[in-house]
């Protein structure tokens, strides 16, 4: 199979201008003849189906919430970059494509990367005009801050809250073609199948979450906008409904997936503190801007960390990064913390923690500046671990918080499959191995409002389809392939509920194929895997029935195709054989611990084809070629 | 510690509903209340039984999915707190815990604490957006926003969509819900040109819906797990007032 990722030629400050004029466009009188399916509406999904809708296409929507307001997308705190250099600190659409590339640690394409930084800033306009209540300074003029390892201010933020008012944006954009009968919506619904004719992608199979009832739908075109699968590792920061259901299902029946391996740890999220804990909660890293994060200088030193003096104090990332100190990239800030708790430097009862202490900052500009802030922050800490932070620091702990892999798609953000789009995490397009905070967001909101409505059109223009409905024998098939499998699920007879399994089979993953990866562990993973996944389908109980509103059965569907996500996860990480971003070997580091990358041997997006359950999957690799970025290795010393 | 479950069970959204009682023991303190829940489904699941169906999500107090009636008080005994950010230290050893779900004409139950609140959705739909189609919005600065308005936008803004409002008010009127939209979008001058037909779209589906009226108490706003304030609520009347007079005006022009 050859991976043509349609990029365009010529200067990448033009790329994607020349690209739009070259994509064929649907006459307007034409565009309410193509319907097109959206499988999920958080950000990516909503803006796309918004967008889409608004151009004249019939737009159809599943969405497994109640709600699209739901979606996960509306629990990112930090922002969303776009460089406006408002503030005039030399920030400019290169900037943040160089940022980029670099954070992601030259495991991404430059041309995508370009083009993300190039729309980020109408993204902003967009939000704004839609009544996104951004930050604001007493002149009445947007605010920015710095965020996770930009040495600009170029993050737009509504408080803690900047995912939730997005995606309100989007949700009411969403609403008004809802209104306007532009979009069809349907509602807890999960989609559990893609459906192929003749090659192409012409429809979803999906069960009603109320009624159990499986449905079919059909399209021209689907588009998923399905989110990221952390919640493989079971205690994430993802919401308890995240799943790769849809993408796994449709990896299935043929689309490739690419860079699985590739997962963020977030390095500021609440610490675990007991074994019934189902989420872990995250913490914006805008904390980082005014934190400072240290560990006692001796190991299993037990007092209170403020009867700690000061010259007892290590500020590791201070001491080791002079120039970021607190600032540095995600991966990096996380894998410190393992290394120094590894070491037994860790704080609090259960000794996986660090400090993240403003006392500093509370001295410097006061309390009331902290509370503006970060008040919501120190809230939920507050609520969920009982600690006041404004007296003590925080603990803070790395979690899995968001997945860079994902289906593989090409330039215009189609799969490998005719007729198939990915956009927002659900694909692998844009961070590389390694995502900068403050550009999720970014990405969603680019793929849903100003890349897929031009790229779409461009297959809906160009290739021939025979009409079809859901009473063709595809559908059919799907629909029996998805009862067969739910009924299979439901006859388990074991004595184990799913949680309990997806909790065993969430600290093997972690264990092996988290932070710290290495060739032994991942072969110990292989081998533990497939006797966990056949585990499951003896031990498992999903009490209930199929036809009726089962959230065990929900759970069950999900954990399945986790179990087999997870092992293309360890053979990718296995495969790997470097460092690089959230991919960390062992074998592959620097003298100074830092991620050592083998350009020469894996300057590649690994996109894995399906060959059947726990047979080994099919390696194609996409060359990745930096023209612009040169490869370096990164220095945030 | 051991608590007495008190949670209503109801199979279907046409069927009758029971309240059932489940001891549930080994619960620690710093379990979250849908910790807690959970540990109660692990049990029912392992022995076949049918689990205990809530909405839920994040588990962050963002997503709004929460809907659970805990001891009369919708999201429980804390202000300004959504259930899933409710923890087990609240609660004493021995203590018996009733759970109920929203109860509203307009939120029918679908299955034991999980109802239907897409009239919610369909209230936004009649005109809880601005009408701006993607593409071609002016630059971001372009118009200046002061900083209190913005910021006062904001805290209508927060609103997470949960019920909350509507499950705590003797009359199920979703007045906080929406007014917080009227008063987030009224308060911006993006969402200006459409103030007087919104808050008047908005309030009739509201009506339709068959929430009640807004008599108040201000329920809502002690029960709101965002604290949205009930000045809001003022704000939507003025605004729904200012739409009626500017209407008599335009006809009588």
């Amino acid at each position: 199979m050859i991976l043509d990722a349609k990029i365009p030629e010529g200067p990448i400050e033009k790329r994607w201008q020349d690209h739009r004029f070259n994509l064929k466009l649907v006459n307007p009188a034409n565009k309410r003849r193509h319907h097109i399916l959206v499988v999920g509406t958080g950000l990516a999904g909503s803006s796309a189906a918004a967008s889409l809708a608004e151009l004249g296409y019939r737009v159809t929507t599943i969405c497994y919430h109640e709600s699209p307001r739901r979606a996960h997308s509306i629990a990112a705190q930090g922002g969303i970059n776009a460089p406006k250099n408002y503030p005039n600190d030399g920030d400019s659409i290169y900037r943040l494509f160089y940022d980029t590339v670099k954070g992601g640690d030259y495991r991404s394409r430059e041309a995508n990367v370009y083009r993300l930084a190039e729309i980020s800033n109408n993204i902003i306009d967009q939000c704004v005009a839609q009544g996104v209540p951004f930050a604001r300074d007493y002149a009445g003029m947007l605010d920015n801050r710095s965020f996770g390892g930009a040495q600009v201010s170029r993050t737009f933020y509504a408080r803690g809250q900047t995912g939730q008012q997005l995606l309100l944006g989007a949700y009411q954009a969403l609403s008004r073609q809802i209104a306007e009968c532009t979009v069809q919506y349907w509602p807890r619904r999960e989609m559990l199948d893609l459906v192929l004719i003749e090659g192409q992608a012409r429809g979803i199979v999906a069960r009603d979450l109320v009624t159990g009832r499986i449905e079919s739908h059909a399209a021209d075109a689907v588009i998923l906008a399905t989110g990221g699968y952390s919640n493989v590792f079971f205690l994430s920061t993802n919401a308890k409904m995240c799943n790769a259901t849809a993408i796994w299902r449709a990896h299935k029946r043929g689309a490739l997936f690419a860079n699985p391996c590739f997962t963020q740890i977030h390095p500021t999220c609440i610490p675990l503190s007991s074994d019934h804990q189902s989420k872990l909660t995250l913490m914006s890293e805008s904390l980082r801007n005014d934190g400072r994060i240290w560990v006692p200088k001796t190991a299993g030193d037990m007092r209170p960390p403020n009867g700690i003096p000061e010259d007892e104090r290590d500020y590791y990332l201070e001491r080791l990064y002079p120039s970021f100190g607190n600032l540095v990239p995600r991966d990096v800030a996380s894998r410190r913390a393992k290394e120094m708790c590894d070491k037994g430097y860790g704080v609090g009862a259960t000794k996986l923690a660090v400090y993240l202490d403003f006392t500093e900052t509370i001295e410097r500009n006061g309390k009331e500046w902290v509370a503006e802030k970060y008040g919501n922050l120190f809230d939920m800490y507050q609520q969920i671990t009982g600690e006041n932070a404004y007296e003590a620091p925080m603990r803070i702990y790395p979690a899995a918080h968001y997945t860079m892999g994902g289906l593989w798609v090409d330039y215009n953000l189609m799969s490998n499959i005719p007729g198939l789009y990915v956009i927002g995490e659900a694909n692998f397009s844009d961070h590389g191995a390694n995502r900068l905070g403050a550009s999720a967001l970014m990405q969603g909101l680019a793929d849903g409002y100003f890349i897929i409505p031009y790229t779409i059109g461009d297959y809906l223009a160009g290739t021939g389809r025979k009409p079809v409905d859901t009473s063709h024998a595809a559908f059919k098939d799907a629909e029996r392939g998805a009862t067969a499998m739910t009924d299979r699920l439901m006859s388990i007879r074991g004595r184990k509920p799913v949680d309990e399994i997806h909790k065993a089979f969430g600290r093997v993953m972690w264990e092996y194929c988290g932070m710290g990866r290495s060739e032994s562990g991942l072969k110990a993973a292989l081998e533990r895997i497939p006797e966990m996944r056949e585990e499951f389908w003896r031990e498992a109980i999903v009490p209930g029935k199929p036809d009726d509103f089962n959230q065990e059965l929900e759970k069950a569907h999900r954990l399945a195709d986790f179990l087999e996500l997870g092992e293309l996860m360890v053979r990718d990480a296995l495969h790997r054989e470097e460092s690089c971003g959230g991919h960390f070997r062992e074998e592959y580091q620097t003298a100074e611990n830092e991620a050592l990358r083998n350009d020469d041997k894996f300057s590649y997006a690994a996109a894995w084809e399906f060959k059947g359950v726990g047979e080994p999957a099919e390696l194609h690799k996409e060359p990745l070629t930096f023209e612009y970025v040169k490869p370096s290795q990164r220095s945030y010393k | 510690m051991r608590v007495t479950l008190k949670i209503w069970r109801q199979k279907h959204g046409d069927g009758k509903g029971r309240f059932a009682a489940h001891a549930l023991e080994n619960v620690t303190p710093d379990m979250s209340f849908l910790e807690m829940l959970d540990l109660l489904n692990l049990q029912l699941a392992s022995r076949g039984e049918d689990t205990v169906a809530f909405d839920h999500d994040c588990r962050e107090g963002i997503c709004g999915s929460c809907s659970l009636y805990i001891n009369g008080r919708a999201h429980g005994p804390l202000r300004g707190v959504a259930a899933c950010q409710l923890h087990m230290r609240s609660f004493r050893d021995g203590d018996e815990i009733v759970i109920e779900p929203w109860r509203a004409k307009a939120f029918p139950i679908l299955k034991d604490l999980v109802v239907d609140r897409s009239a919610l959705d369909r209230i936004i739909q009649a005109g809880g957006y601005v009408s701006v189609k993607t593409g071609g919005a002016p630059d971001g600065n372009a118009i200046l926003i002061p900083k209190p308005v913005a910021e006062e936008a904001f805290e209508a803004a927060a609103c997470i969509g949960c019920g909350a409002c509507v499950a705590a008010c003797k009359n199920a009127s979703a007045s906080l819900f929406v007014a917080a939209k009227v008063s987030h979008l009224a308060l911006l001058p993006q969402g200006d040109p459409e103030r007087e037909t919104r808050v008047q779209k908005m309030v009739a589906q509201m009506d339709a819906e068959g929430f009640g009226a807004c008599s108040n108490t201000y329920a809502c706003e002690a029960e709101c797990p965002k604290r949205i304030s009930v000045a809001h609520i003022a704000r939507m009347n003025c605004e729904y007032l200012r739409s009626k007079v500017a209407a008599i005006a335009e006809t009588q022009r």
